[in-house]
């Protein structure tokens, strides 16, 4: 065989390959061009650059032969981009071919032109594309519209400026169905880059259109359709009723991407629907066989529906509440389906079918697969907690599985145990012992920390708890963050427990937190732990031994805002990976955030109502943007407050609030109210807190006290408390010699100067006057609490009144909260700003932010004069004028007394 | 929507790469196969998001398929397209494999271009496909063949095209049914359902409308109470009706009039196809029962006794009856007895597998088999994979009966009696498990 001669230095095999295309190219005979193509289009599959050769594949182009023009319409969609000025040489041909009498080839060139991203092109590309929109026959129509889509991806403003909007718009009406799928799948992308244009123009005679199409149209075009319909929002209960008639028959598709949008659809509109009506109970009904179908499917179908299937249980429950057979794990299933389904079978586990879960669970933990193993011991631990007439069983089986020795199963099973501890406290720990054995095969964090935990909290009854848990203390650099925290836990309680056997112990691990260790965590519990078994024993036990709240029944529940937004995207990506499109998305497309519709005409609580419930128990798991917060053990925070932790978690912590320190730092991994948000479970001010903004009002009228009117307000400034008084002279004569002073009231408030008032007031004369106040005084309860008695005397008389004192002047400027917690802004909205801003000139600090169910909340940190501490959660509703307070759930603290009539403040922002 | 379609062979190389989207680069070919082909671990989810791309992939025999986007898609979409694609190409070029793509890639190519653009999937039926992809070119249509194309591909019919005649109009269903049984040692059905397939091959000239009838409860109930009983032209009573949890249809099913009147009717597709996909859970005949029982002897051995039995007529057949008992690890060796049939154990797929090829109803037979053990000191212990079972009988174990296809043609001159139409039930095992 001959080579050509360019063989020689700097010529490569691969120079020759190209070069023998070339010759091939050009060949005179069609087939050889063809075979020729043929192989370029090979050898660009598997990435050869062959783009030398664009202008011989391009002359191919002229060709009758629709395979081989097709094979170089390809290579031009692969090169145009690197080669714009051969590019060109394409356009006559392309321009001539959307004149072809031929539909199939004008589509084509069409089709391809949109390909083309070679501005050159582009321009050319409006005019033939205009034609196309208006072709006589619907396979160039639809190419067209899904043609106007690439161009907006190009140009944005020339599909615009064309007017091809328009045009597509147009399409929606069109009497072939596949058009007018396309048309809604093109406009449905172009929408989604302008969010707020109402490109799409879903009124009730175009949703009419779409209905009658998806009757007609292939399943993908059903699929584009019902994906935009689920972005509809009906007027009413009527026409969201009318939709969801004419999307039902939808559900016994074939084709499992036509039955999920359309659940969407349906779930969507759901909320619109009375809850009553019977048509909303057969709605449910006959969501659930659909459902339980698509588990038939091949296994991808399957883990999409699964994992879809995950958010239907939690958003509504009786879809599925009687299916959980059919999520029973297979032996052959693929792994990914196996974990999908447990998940799901935790979630729908009640005490009807337990036992059938309990015997499933059961077999699944004897498995191969590490990852499910673990899974499903984790399940019947969650199965006690859960259903209390099982949790016998579940601790026995667990205590089965422990026997088993194998490594990961008993950590996992000691997990679970903890879990099922605090649940029914003082109930199993009979196990306690077994559990014990296991301890030195124990090497992952979550484990150890759980196993750390029993032995600290039942230290009363391990006799040698000490000497376990110093076992950990040698290496206790070395551990992670959450093991230390838990020991350093354990071993204050235990210092508790048994006082006398256990100083040395105490005082070792104390100084590890505070002085060797570079944690702010670790060293602000240290500190903390350090000054309360230093200066109070007592309430020390008191608090680090306090009951602890039960926990919750639900696990991993997905953030209700989070669920709805998801709920709104069944059956997409986002469903998959439970999380929000912009989350996995680049650019402007998703940003978009969904919602669930509102019903109309009916308070807000019709709807939203129980998923607020809900939220109390959510637990978030790790990773979410709450569970950073509730997890001591993270990393460093995003978002820490300006001072350093550690100055203030020293000083002012310590000072005369603490003994509302309540702290137990293992309530992070089962946490089950909000109170953990602070870090600690501390502070526990039952309060209702009002806070009441007085304008100046008149605490003493003229009439009362013969001539004399006293109006006046409270204030604070630069920190110091002031009480700013306005006194008139009504009478005829003038007054002097005023002097004031304060009954003993809940706060010991005094004045800390003689009243101002050295001139005689005359007669219709006022003078203001500012009386610096502190809270020195003499405490006595006042009813309300935040009552204050004053008297004022003059040349004339005495005379008595009473105010009420607004509770935020008592609110200190160092009430901001920041030091062992992480706070985070959650969800920032321009509303919340204006709130959080206003109320921080009042010294109330907002620690953390987050938005459930539309409702911002913040929670609030607070701080008197007299040092107490006081939390709050600030609930806003958007377009709702009043904003609920909460405080948080009641914990036994010694002055809770005190604390349950304090305050009653009312936001008036 | 989907930016880019890879078929990959075994190793990781790509034979098929098509790009639709300007935001899918040549480098997500080599992240997929990097990250999922060449992982080390069990894929672990058939989606796979590698720096904000998101991959889905599905596998058939050793040829990966994986579409590719950015975007937030229609997930059950993008899989359903995946089978689909795999649809096509079967039915172009039969079995999936590295060769026969490797052959067939520019045909492939123009497919790609067809079904899919801008990564919006389009008209996937290969009835339609096949008359306008032909690798043959286009040659010499007339106007009236190029409009006939368009017109079906975009069309509501798109499935079946004009102007089809046949001699003789014939049609065969076939019930094919495969149950699934999941079952405690003791004998308690922890679950059952049977998963069934009405598949149709119509030979039928012109656009002929179709219904098709079964013995579900709704309809004869609808039916029973309407006091029109004989729609099948003969009376149901004395039949038992069956309930039907859920089914779905093939697209050519007007699901707006079976969800209103429950009747099913379409115009077929010509050739062979599914008609529906039904699922029933209750009052199902189960064709055989298991009966395990395994003892422990020592830590050495193992004695394991199946007896299964025939639930059905003693005058049907079972066929192709095949019994999985799964054997530990470190079983050394085998000893087996069988009343029926053949047993063998078999060393690389840990089981002794007995296979009985013919077993009427009512009756029932036994293996017993001692297996010895290597004694090991694996802590772990053996996990007891279940007994799985296969077999095939003549019936429908969900109970499930035709009870008429109705045919008609109004424009062409041959009615319902004119048809020749073909009947038979098949039921196989699914996953047919008793645990031991």
């Amino acid at each position: 065989r001959y080579f050509p001669l360019l063989h020689g230095p700097g010529v490569t095999p691969k120079t020759i390959i190209i070069f023998e295309l070339k010759a091939e190219l050009n060949n005179e005979k069609k087939e050889k061009r063809k075979e020729a193509v043929k192989k370029v289009i090979a050898a660009m599959t598997v990435g050869k650059d062959v783009s030398s050769l664009f202008p011989d594949v391009v002359n191919c182009m002229q060709t009758d032969n629709l395979e081989l023009k097709k094979l170089v319409y390809l290579y031009l969609m692969n090169y145009a981009k690197s080669q714009p000025d051969m590019a060109i040489m394409a356009v006559n041909s392309f321009v001539k071919d959307c004149e072809d009498p031929n539909p199939l080839i004008r589509a084509l060139a069409v089709r391809t032109m949109g390909c083309i991203r070679v501005d050159k092109i582009t321009e050319y590309l409006c005019e033939p594309l205009r034609k196309c929109l208006k072709d006589e026959d619907p396979y160039v129509r639809k190419t067209a519209a899904v043609c106007v889509a690439k161009l907006h991806d190009i140009n944005a403003q020339m599909v615009e400026d064309q007017g091809f909007l328009d045009s597509l718009r147009d399409l929606i009406a069109d009497s072939n169905p596949m058009v007018v799928a396309n048309a809604v799948a093109a406009l449905s992308e172009i929408s989604e880059s302008h969010p707020n244009s109402n490109l799409l123009d879903l009124n009730p005679q175009n949703i009419n259109k779409l209905l009658t199409a998806l009757n007609e149209c292939t399943e993908w075009g059903q699929i584009f359709i019902l994906d935009c319909l689920s972005n509809y929002n009906p007027k009413d209960e009527r026409e969201a009723q009318s939709i969801c008639e004419r999307v039902t028959p939808r559900l016994s598709h074939a084709n499992s991407a036509v039955v999920l949008s359309a659940v969407k659809v349906l779930m969507k509109f759901l909320e619109l629907l009375p809850k009553e009506s019977d048509y909303y109970n057969t709605l449910l009904k006959k969501l659930s066989p659909p459902l339980v179908t698509l588990l038939s499917g091949e296994p991808e179908v399957q883990y999409v529906a699964l994992r879809n299937i995950n958010l239907i249980v939690q958003k509504r429950p009786e879809i599925l509440k009687q299916e959980i057979k059919v999520f029973f794990v297979k032996y052959n299933d693929p792994i990914y389906v196996k974990l999908e389904k447990l998940d799901i079978m935790i979630r729908l586990a009640s005490q009807a079918n337990i036992a059938q879960v309990l015997a499933e669970l059961k077999e699944y933990a004897t498995e191969v697969d590490v990852d499910f193993v673990r899974k499903a011991v984790r399940a019947i631990g969650r199965c006690a907690i859960k259903v209390e007439q099982s949790a016998e069983r579940c601790v026995s089986t667990l205590l089965d599985l422990i026997q088993t020795k194998v490594n990961y199963v008993v950590q996992e099973a000691i997990v679970v145990i903890r879990d099922i501890f605090r649940k029914y406290p003082n109930k199993y720990e009979s196990i306690i012992a077994t559990l014990c054995e296991n301890l030195d095969s124990l090497d992952e964090p979550d484990a150890r920390a759980a196993m750390i935990w029993i032995v600290g909290e039942y230290a009363e009854r391990i006799d040698n708890a000490d000497e376990l848990l110093e076992s950990f203390l040698e290496g206790f650099h070395d551990e992670s963050t959450q093991v230390q925290l838990t020991l350093l836990t354990a071993i204050v309680k235990l210092f508790l427990k048994k006082p006398s056997e256990t100083q040395e112990l105490v005082q070792q691990v104390l100084s590890l937190a505070t002085q060797d260790s570079d944690n702010p965590d670790l060293r602000d519990r240290g500190y903390i732990y350090w000054r309360l078994l230093s200066t109070d024993p007592v309430t020390a036990k008191e608090v680090v031994l306090s009951e602890k709240p039960l926990i919750s029944e639900e696990t991993d529940l997905i953030e209700p805002t989070l669920l709805d937004e998801l709920i709104c995207h069944i059956g997409s990506l986002a469903s998959v990976y439970h999380k929000p499109p912009n989350a996995f998305v680049e650019g402007s497309h998703g940003i978009h955030r969904k919602h669930l519709p509102i019903q109309h005409g009916s308070p807000v609580s019709a709807g939203p109502a129980a998923p607020i419930e809900q939220a109390q128990s959510v637990i978030p798991s790790q990773g979410d943007l709450l569970g950073d917060l509730l997890n001591l053990d993270l990393g460093p925070p995003v978002n820490v407050p300006q001072q350093s932790s550690m100055q203030m978690g020293a000083v002012d912590l310590l000072g005369g609030g603490l003994d509302s320190l309540v702290s137990d730092g293992h309530s992070h991994r089962i946490a089950n109210n909000r109170v953990y948000l602070f870090g600690l479970e501390c502070l526990h001010v039952h309060i209702s807190l009002f806070i009441v903004y007085l304008f100046p009002q008149i605490w003493l009228p003229a009439v009362k006290a013969k001539g004399l009117e006293i109006s006046g307000t409270f204030s604070r400034r630069q920190g110091q408390m002031y009480m700013d008084m306005t006194f008139t002279n009504k009478a005829l004569q003038h007054m002097t010699d005023f002097a004031i002073q304060f009954n003993k009231n809940s706060f010991g408030v005094i004045p800390t100067t003689p009243l101002p008032i050295h001139t005689p007031l005359m007669p219709s004369q006022s003078i203001e006057v500012s009386l610096p106040l502190n809270t020195i005084g003499p405490v006595m309860k006042m009813d309300p609490l935040n009552n204050l008695q004053v008297a004022v005397k003059n040349n004339i008389d005495v005379f008595y009144f009473s105010g009420l004192i607004p509770l935020n002047i008592f609110f200190v400027e160092d009430g901001k909260m920041g030091t062992f917690l992480y706070f985070f802004i959650f969800f920032m909205s321009k509303d919340i700003y204006t709130v959080s801003g206003k109320l921080q000139n009042d010294n109330i600090y907002t620690i953390a932010k987050r938005n459930v169910e539309g409702q911002d909340m913040l929670y609030q940190s607070l701080k008197l004069t007299n040092g107490i501490w006081i939390l709050a959660e600030l609930r806003i509703q958007p377009g709702n004028p009043n904003y609920t307070v909460k405080h948080p759930p009641n914990l036994n603290s010694p002055h809770s007394e005190l604390r349950s009539h304090l305050l009653f403040l009312s936001v008036e922002v | 929507m989907i930016g880019g379609l890879f078929i990959y062979n075994h190793k990781g190389e790509v034979l098929i790469s098509r790009v639709y989207r300007d935001d899918i680069g040549r480098n997500a070919v080599d992240a997929f196969r990097v990250n999922v082909i060449h992982a080390r671990q069990q894929v672990r989810s058939p989606v796979t998001n590698i720096a904000r791309t998101s991959f889905f992939h599905v596998k058939r025999s050793n040829i990966w398929l994986a579409a590719v986007t950015k975007q937030n898609v229609n997930a059950a979409m993008v899989f359903e397209f995946l089978y689909k694609m795999c649809d096509v190409m079967a039915s172009y070029f039969g079995k999936i494999s590295e060769e026969n793509i490797k052959n067939n890639f520019v045909l492939i190519y123009e497919l790609l271009d067809e079904i899919l653009d801008f990564g919006y999937p389009q008209n996937s039926e290969t009835g339609s496909l096949k008359t306008f992809i032909t690798q043959q070119g286009i040659k010499g249509q007339t106007k009236e063949e190029q409009s006939q194309i368009t017109s079906q591909v975009t069309g509501q019919i798109g499935w079946r095209r004009e102007g089809i005649k046949y001699r003789r109009n014939e049609l065969f269903l076939d019930v094919l049914e495969s149950v699934n049984l999941l079952m405690s040692p003791q004998g308690q059905v922890l679950s059952a359902h049977v998963s069934g397939r009405v598949v149709m091959k119509s030979y039928l000239s012109g656009m002929p409308e179709c219904k098709f009838g079964m013995n579900d409860k709704i309809i004869i109930d609808k039916a029973g109470k309407g006091g029109v009983t004989n729609e099948a032209g003969k009376s149901t009573s004395g039949k038992q009706s069956i309930a039907i949890d859920d089914c779905t249809f093939n697209q050519c099913v007007r699901l707006s009039k079976f969800d209103s009147e429950r009747s099913i009717s379409f115009i077929p597709p010509d050739g062979e196809y599914e008609l529906m996909r039904y699922r029933t859970t209750k009052d199902i005949i189960l064709p055989f029962r298991v009966i395990p029982l395994v003892r422990e002897v020592g830590r050495t051995k193992l004695e394991v006794k199946v007896v299964i039995k025939s639930n059905f007529k003693p005058s049907l057949l079972a066929q192709k009856i095949e019994v999985r008992i799964p054997t530990p690890l470190n079983t050394s060796g085998v000893q087996v007895i069988c009343m029926k049939g053949k047993a063998k154990y078999k060393a690389s797929e840990n089981a002794i597998v007995w296979k009985i090829k013919r077993m009427a109803g009512m009756k029932e037979s036994q293996i017993s088999a001692e297996i010895e053990l290597l004694p090991t000191n694996d802590k772990k212990k053996w996990a007891r994979p279940p007994i799985s079972m296969n077999f095939e009988v003549p019936f429908a174990p969900s109970g499930l009966k035709v009870r008429y296809l109705k045919v008609f043609e109004s424009k062409l001159n041959y009615s319902d009696h004119d048809v020749i139409k073909w009947v038979r039930y098949i039921g196989r095992s699914g996953i047919y498990e008793t645990r031991c």
